[in-house]
């Protein structure tokens, strides 16, 4: 008796096997790659949907690996489309680039460190440990936590760019992957200093978690200020091709750049730009 | 004992299985090797423990306080997670009613269901901020001992129960008949008898520190300098890969895949040190 | 104070600090988690970067991956064990040979095993990013835990039964099906158990290898977000993902719960049957 059951579900797996490996030959899926920045996917995989169910029979998968990992899999042709959270460096132009949203990157402090600003020197002396102890900014008598971000990743060149530093010169304590694990960092630890995406930071304190945004060169960090493009540092977030886009890529990249989408870039608490 | 024929065509099969199951390590080190050659081709091997610092980007490829993180990480845990494993499998064999007993088994269980993501995001939010308050920044070698162990203690306590499970129901009569008591018992007979059970449980559990990731990457810090103390930021090998990988290229991608065989090489050396420890005691 | 209360205490003292650590963690996800529990929880689509919605397509890619996993590292892990247990002798080079391959095979990290998985299964064989690539990557990876687990099991068969079968001239085969396997079907489960936990709970080899589309998936060719990938996405790459982080992993530790009570239930059934 035993016998048998044990041969029916067998048997059941594998013909649900079978049934999921063939694929009905009817209609006729297009399908869309993109690979890239995992600050971008999961914005990209919302445009897809909404995308998908305005275009019956199209498919878009996205996929992670890194900005780098966009530019290279664009290049060769891996990937149908790359998303890259940073502008394209001079050797990369060969590539078009479209860029979908905007978005900021924030100095944070713990919400209960007393500090209230930093300048750019102060920033700078901080990070390549010159300044070692919360009292000399005007804070507790406590060391700096400085929390950096891992090397390749286009947040950490674009705030060495924006301070004029190289990662050798910096002297972390903890080097963290992504934004949320920076957050989590900084709001577990009274005398962290860090830097992540602005609406990131600035949804996740609305939400409570013990953060708060410093204003660089005395304009606040807030989605509003990279908005009207007076936030001193932020990022273009970018759809990569090799050749001019045609067929399904275009119309996914001129979706992807249309007012359609806007609420899903806000959503993702970035900034949309108007085209 | 000669073999019948259907005992010969199945010992074919079981033969071919088994080499299989063993090519798959050398299909991974193979890999390994491919990804690595331009760099290794390049740079005399020295240099992976002489540079002065990890900055690949730079030309830097001193692997040495990945290493020693990664050593330390998994002595720590294994240190701490043996003998509470071990000790959570006599627990439910020899010291807990029945009842009791299968409830913590199930706890166990489940506990090695957990996904090494859920205990890194755990660890960051609850214990880091706990240690940090001991002694900043929190994110430390401490840490991450502390939440490998909780990771491989399951599979400690589970195959541990497993191997006790298997002491004959012979051995535990006689014990009695003698008069042993309870620690006795466990000391002298039932723990020398699962010895080689225990030994590769507590192997698994070393296998399974050394190659954790996820985790690691969330708690210890990802600092890539010597430890000194206990409360110092550390980055294992296999956190400096998960880092580094998406965004490497060229020589940095390969100096990340010499890393991964170094791994190797010490999981290589793991393995030859329990063969040389665990030697099969031949049951009576 | 006896050698015996010292043990007894101890023993105890160990069993009361691993519960009460575990209960602390399974307190958090739950309190942060079982908010977001409801019916729809687990039969719609993630919406708003799964910040929103259900995770039924994720449920269903995880079973599937798992499901390849079990059924292509089952019957190639119970061949080996049954070989190195029952007909290989003792000290013979091919056993030493196999088992010491199988070690090494155990302590590859798991992001090797994401690259290698991409390598070998994705790319090479043609794969690409699919749930078939990921549960193949992932039977890799339980082999030796089942292998290891599983001889331990047939090895503590009691001797007196091969030795009983051979005097009634029965051969190795039948011995195995009548005897042996129902004997060590107790740490044969196990080890599937340990094996499938081990595999639901895996994530960096999941990223590089199932992907991270989260639509319901159509073939074992699709790419399929597994519970673990969506859990560290919602955790570390959205910013407000952290209530269906934790409501997901309380998923996925259910759903181990009830593979492990069905497959416990199969295995004492089994055993009273045959022996």
């Amino acid at each position: 008796m035993k016998k048998w059951g044990l041969v029916a579900v067998l048997i059941l797996m594998i013909g649900a096997a079978v049934f999921l490996l063939s694929k009905p030959a009817d209609t006729k899926i297009d399908k869309l790659v993109l690979t890239g920045s995992s600050t971008i996917a999961p914005l990209a995989a919302e445009i897809g949907k909404r995308f998908e169910s305005l275009h019956g029979n199209a498919r878009v998968d996205v996929q992670t690996g890194g900005s780098s990992r966009g530019i290279s899999d664009a290049r060769a042709g891996l990937a149908d489309i790359g998303m890259a959270s940073r502008a394209l460096k001079d050797d990369e132009k060969d590539l078009h680039s479209f860029t979908i949203a905007l978005d900021g990157i924030s100095m944070i402090l713990n919400s209960a460190n007393p500090v209230a600003a930093l300048d750019k020197q102060q920033i700078i002396a901080i990070y390549t440990g010159k300044i070692t102890r919360w009292t000399e900014v005007g804070g507790n008598d406590a060391p700096i936590t400085v929390v950096n971000k891992a090397e390749g990743r286009s947040t950490l060149e674009l705030f060495l760019h924006y301070f004029g530093l190289k990662n050798t010169d910096v002297k972390p304590h903890v080097i963290i992957g992504d934004n949320q694990q920076g957050i989590k960092t900084v709001a577990g630890n009274p005398d962290a200093i860090g830097y992540v995406s602005v609406g990131a930071a600035e949804y996740e304190a609305s939400q409570g978690a013990a953060i708060k945004l410093l204003p660089l060169d005395g304009i606040a960090a807030s989605v509003a200020t990279v908005r009207d493009r007076s936030f001193p540092l932020s990022r273009p977030l970018n759809l990569l091709t090799r050749n001019e886009p045609t067929g399904l890529a275009k119309d996914f990249i001129e979706f992807a750049t249309s007012p359609q989408v806007h609420d899903l870039i806000e959503a993702q608490y970035f900034v949309p730009v108007p085209h | 004992m000669s073999l019948s024929r259907t005992d010969r065509q199945l010992a074919a099969l079981l033969r071919v299985c088994a080499l299989l199951a063993a090519a798959i390590v050398l299909l991974i080190l193979g890999f390994l090797l491919k990804e690595s050659w331009t760099l290794l081709r390049q740079v005399t091997w020295t240099r992976f423990f002489t540079d002065a610092s990890w900055h690949p980007v730079a030309g830097f490829y001193l692997l040495t306080p990945m290493l020693s993180a990664t050593l330390y990480a998994t002595l720590g845990a294994v240190l701490l997670a043996a003998p509470l494993g071990v000790a959570s499998a006599l627990f439910s064999q020899y010291y807990a009613p029945p009842l009791l007993a299968a409830v913590y088994r199930r706890l166990i269980e489940l506990l090695a269901g957990i996904p090494s993501v859920v205990y890194g995001f755990w660890g960051l939010t609850n214990l880091a901020p706990l240690i940090g308050r001991l002694h900043p920044p929190g994110v430390s070698l401490l840490t991450g001992i502390l939440i490998l162990t909780l990771m491989i203690l399951p599979t400690v306590a589970l195959t541990a129960d497993a191997a006790l499970a298997a002491v004959p129901v012979a051995s535990i009569r006689g014990s009695a008949a003698l008069g042993l008591s309870r620690w006795e018992f466990i000391s002298g007979v039932a723990l020398p008898t699962a010895r080689p059970g225990l030994a590769s449980g507590i192997l698994l559990a070393a296998g399974r520190a050394i190659g954790e990731t996820m985790a690691v990457l969330m708690v210890a810090g990802n600092v890539a300098g010597q430890p000194h103390s206990l409360f110092d930021p550390v980055r294992t090998l296999t956190a400096n890969i998960a880092l580094e990988m998406a965004y490497a290229t060229g020589g940095h991608r390969a100096a990340l895949f010499v890393s991964g065989l170094v791994l190797m090489g010490m999981v290589l050396v793991l393995v030859g040190l329990a063969e040389w420890f665990g030697k099969e005691r031949p049951h009576v | 104070m006896s050698k015996n209360t010292l043990a007894t205490g101890l023993v105890c003292l160990a069993a009361v600090l691993v519960t009460s650590v575990f209960v602390w963690l399974l307190t958090d996800l739950v309190m942060h988690g079982l908010p977001r529990l409801s019916g729809p929880f687990f039969v719609e689509a993630s919406q708003n970067a799964g910040r929103s919605g259900g995770i039924a397509p994720i449920i269903v890619s995880t079973a599937l991956i798992l499901l390849v996993a079990i059924v292509t590292s089952a019957p190639l892990g119970l061949a080996t064990a049954v070989l190195l247990s029952e007909f290989t002798r003792p000290g013979s080079l091919f056993g030493r040979l196999v088992r010491r391959s199988l070690d090494v095979l155990a302590g590859v990290p798991s992001i090797v095993f994401g690259l290698f998985g991409n390598a070998f299964f994705c790319l090479y064989l043609g794969l690409g990013f699919s749930i078939l690539s990921g549960g193949l990557t992932l039977a890799c990876m339980v082999l030796p835990l089942l292998i290891r687990t599983a001889e331990q099991g047939l090895q503590a068969a009691p001797n007196d039964y091969r030795l009983a079968a051979a005097a009634l001239g029965m051969s190795r085969s039948a011995a195995l099906t009548h005897l042996l396997l129902p004997a060590a079907m107790p740490a044969l489960v196990a080890a599937l158990l340990l094996a499938i936990g081990r595999a639901g709970a895996e994530t960096a080899a999941l990223v590089f290898t199932s992907g991270y589309v989260d639509r319901m998936p159509d073939s074992l060719l699709d790419s399929g977000r597994a519970l673990s990938v969506h859990i560290y996405d919602l955790s570390m790459n959205v910013a407000g993902g952290d209530a269906n982080a934790s409501a997901s992993a309380l998923v996925l530790i259910g759903l181990l719960l009830i593979i492990n009570t069905i497959a416990m239930s199969l295995a004492k059934q089994w055993r009273i049957v045959t022996l």
